[in-house]
């Protein structure tokens, strides 16, 4: 009896003990015995597994603790809680960047640092370790007998010329809700104007407005959605129903983030960090055999299409108060016609 | 003295090259940060009353253009905080266009630039301030860079100007050496004018030597032919005393009064001997300064000596012989080789007891001619062997013998102008052995 109390009061501990919201955790290997390595990532555990297993397989002894949330909570954890975690995983590049800026993240220069390109680091502290694309997932059944857009172009014009077939059926990021989708909005806003043509189009068609990739994906494979426009690739590639969509990388030019991994100042166990962090890249890099590189998409793509998102100070600039309000006022008035 | 202060020069040139370096950089630093302030405050306007920023990309990505910079800006209109770092240090007087600072911010050492600018909002006049950061990651790898480069420049400049100096110093003191050489080449009596080739930075030295030399030339010989004027005008005089004395010993015939004269006629012998020895010194300096070189057939000049001194040799009951006499040549003056012979065979004479003999021999080794005088008489002394060849020094056992103390420098001189020298030693029995070695 003792014991189930004991055991309560630990869960209600561990909960309690992160302020901010988490969507998910899992622990890989024995708790008790070992000091965890502790990430939080907003990566899904399914999509990190195979790294951490082969982690562990490289040192079995190793307990890795790992939460998700988002990305805002992920920098919330940091920055605010100065939660004690080892490892910060997130696709948010500003964020990452932010939190590197804002100096809350180590120093830290791995052995493989010379196979690095340069992208790939940014003052030595963050560290990217995939290459993931946005792109279009079109509905095959909803496209039944038009040509598959291949840029944006061709996009604007699909939905222009047929605007009774489309109406309701477009979705995109949410930017007011999803880190992710305006990072990539701004991105493209940057790289072309035709970001901009295309939001008042879609927003002409009473587009659907997502918080999440997956829940966009779900929708093009129930039908309710026609095209969903930027998601990552390689989180569609994972679907299980592949069959009904299809994965456009546009050819005019395709935002790339990068994932970024970085340690924070507050870990208790940087050494076993900086040693995963290690593992990781050199995974990675220079042609390295880690799980998370094997995108189709990207593999097919042409590599002068290829806008890697850049790290940065740059990238501070979209989460200046005065810049993300005004951004956010000129996309609400081109998606939200009313 | 030259090394050090060619390393003072030196590090003067690292520290100058250093510290212009680090303000270029430094300046140019400042100039990206200002840019990026300007280039915020040019984003600025009024919307409707209110301030509007719509920072441009590049007023941040431009901070992070070369090495990776960590990047800061704060943006403040009076003092209320609009966005950016809120408690970004502020720089203290917002007169100037555009400011700079150093500073540090959440640890790191950060340089800073602030601009204003002034703007009527609803609320009136309002001063914009735009402030922008960064790390000094790229600044410190260029003055690292630089540190590098100018501690090169300043050592190679060491080096160079250490080969410099000494090719410099080679180049000066080898005329120098060369004249310490020629000058310590020469002989005692050597005074003539130096003539190697100096550099013109040391003529007025030689000219002032030579001068000197001249001088000392001059007063030198003056000395000489006064001491040869006043032994030739002694010499006369104390002739005709020895004359007078002699004449005087005759008529004497009280035996004190016969002693006295004769004592007399010693002490006046004596310093006829020294007048005449005086006389033969300055003609030998005289004839060495300008040596002859003759051939000179030695065998022959010394049985020619040994002739000349029969009657006095005969006078002292001592024989004179010459033993193995080698047929040599010699280069040199007749007259001073034979003085040196005679002077050596007279102080043989001098020294030796009666019913003794005297051998000269003569031989030849090692491109050296070896004249070697022995005497069955007393020796030298052992103790003072070294000294008998400086100017009147006699042996404390030469008592009682006339004598000028003269001799044997006059041979001393006349062996060294020809090359050669004299050495004294003492047979393995008894007498002394002085030896003459010319070269061939």
């Amino acid at each position: 009896m003792r014991h189930v109390i004991l055991s309560i009061v630990m869960w209600l501990l561990a909960n309690v003990a992160y302020a901010f919201e988490i969507e998910d955790r899992a622990v890989f290997g024995d708790e008790t015995e070992n000091v965890p390595l502790r990430i939080v990532s907003t990566a899904d555990i399914s999509y990190f597994k195979p790294i951490i297993d082969a982690f562990r397989a490289f040192r079995p002894n190793v307990t890795i603790d790992y939460t998700v949330a988002s990305s805002t909570e992920v920098m919330n954890a940091i920055a605010q809680e100065k939660q004690p975690f080892d490892i910060v995983i997130s696709s948010a590049m500003d964020l990452q960047t932010k939190l590197a800026n804002d100096g809350f993240a180590r120093k830290h220069t791995p052995p493989a640092s010379q196979d690095l390109p340069d992208w790939a680091v940014w003052n030595d502290m963050v560290y990217a370790f995939t290459q993931e694309p946005a792109g279009f997932v079109i509905s095959n059944a909803l496209f039944e007998g038009l040509p598959i857009p291949q840029n944006r172009q061709q996009l604007i014009s699909a939905l222009r010329q047929n605007p009774d077939r489309f109406k309701g059926r477009v979705g995109t990021y949410d930017i007011r809700k999803s880190g992710a989708g305006y990072l990539f909005a701004t991105q493209d806003a940057r790289a072309s104007d035709t970001y901009w043509r295309l939001t008042e189009v879609m927003g002409t068609l009473d587009p659907t407005l997502y918080c999440c990739a997956s829940e966009m994906i779900d929708d093009v494979v129930n039908g309710e959605l026609a095209v969903a426009y930027n998601v990552l690739a390689s989180y569609a590639e994972k679907s299980p129903h592949r069959d009904k969509f299809t994965i456009i990388l546009p050819s005019d030019f395709s935002i790339v983030m990068l994932r970024t991994m970085l340690i924070p100042k507050t870990s208790d166990n940087p050494i076993l960090a900086a040693d995963f962090l290690d593992f990781v890249l050199a995974q990675t890099y220079p042609s390295g055999v880690s799980p998370l590189l094997k995108t189709q998409s990207l593999g097919q793509a042409e590599q002068s299409t290829l806008y890697r998102i850049s790290m940065g100070p740059g990238l501070l600039v979209y989460l200046d108060y005065f810049k993300k309000k005004n951004f956010i006022a000129e996309w609400e008035n081109a998606i939200v016609q009313d | 003295m030259l090394l050090l202060s060619a390393a003072g020069i030196a590090i003067l040139l690292y520290v100058v090259v250093q510290s212009v370096a680090e303000q270029i950089a430094q300046e140019s630093q400042d100039n990206i940060l200002a840019a990026s302030a300007i280039s915020i405050l040019d984003s600025a306007r009024v919307v409707e009353g209110d301030i509007s920023i719509d920072l441009p990309y590049s007023s941040l990505s431009m901070l992070d253009s070369v090495t990776d910079e960590r990047a800061f800006y704060a943006i403040r209109l009076n003092d209320e905080f609009l966005s950016g770092y809120p408690d970004l240090p502020r720089i203290a007087a917002p007169n100037d266009a555009t400011a700079f600072q150093s500073t540090t911010y959440l640890g790191e050492d950060i340089r800073m630039a602030s601009t204003w600018r002034s703007f009527s909002t609803l609320e009136g006049q309002a001063f914009l301030e735009i402030s922008v950061a960064q790390t000094l990651t790229g600044l410190n790898q260029s003055i690292a860079r630089i540190s590098r480069i100018s501690l090169a420049i300043g050592f190679g400049f060491f080096l160079l100007s250490m080969v410099v100096a000494m090719v410099i110093a080679q180049t000066t003191i080898r005329p120098l050496h060369r004249l310490t050489g020629s000058v310590s080449r020469r002989g005692p009596s050597d005074l003539r004018p130096v003539a190697a080739p100096v550099p013109t930075e040391m003529a007025p030295l030689v000219t002032s030597l030579n001068s000197l030399m001249t001088r000392l030339q001059k007063s030198l010989s003056r000395s000489e032919d006064f001491i040869a004027e006043a032994a030739h005008r002694v010499r006369t005089p104390m002739a005709i005393v020895r004359t007078q004395a002699e004449v005087t010993l005759r008529r004497v015939e009280k035996e004190e009064n016969r002693q006295a004269v004769r004592e007399m006629i010693r002490a006046v012998d004596e310093s006829s001997r020294t007048a005449g020895q005086l006389l033969d010194h300055a003609m030998v300096s005289f004839r060495t300064d300008d040596l002859a070189r003759e051939t000179i057939q030695l065998d022959e000049l010394i049985v020619d000596t040994v002739n000349r001194l029969h009657p006095i040799s005969e006078l002292r009951d001592v024989e004179i012989k010459t033993h193995k006499l080698m047929r040599t040549k010699i280069q040199g003056d007749p007259i001073l080789v034979q003085n040196a012979i005679q002077n050596v065979l007279d102080n043989a004479v001098k020294y030796t007891c009666a019913d003794t003999k005297i051998t000269v021999m003569l031989d030849q080794s090692d491109g050296t001619a070896h004249i070697r005088v022995q005497d069955e008489g007393r020796g030298f002394d052992d103790t003072e062997i070294d000294q008998l060849l400086l100017r009147f020094e006699r042996g404390k056992n030469a008592n009682g013998i006339v004598g000028s103390g003269l001799g044997l420098t006059i041979v001393d001189d006349i062996m060294r102008a020809h090359g050669g020298h004299i050495i004294l030693s003492n047979n393995a029995g008894e007498g002394a052995c002085v030896t003459l070695s010319f070269p061939l």
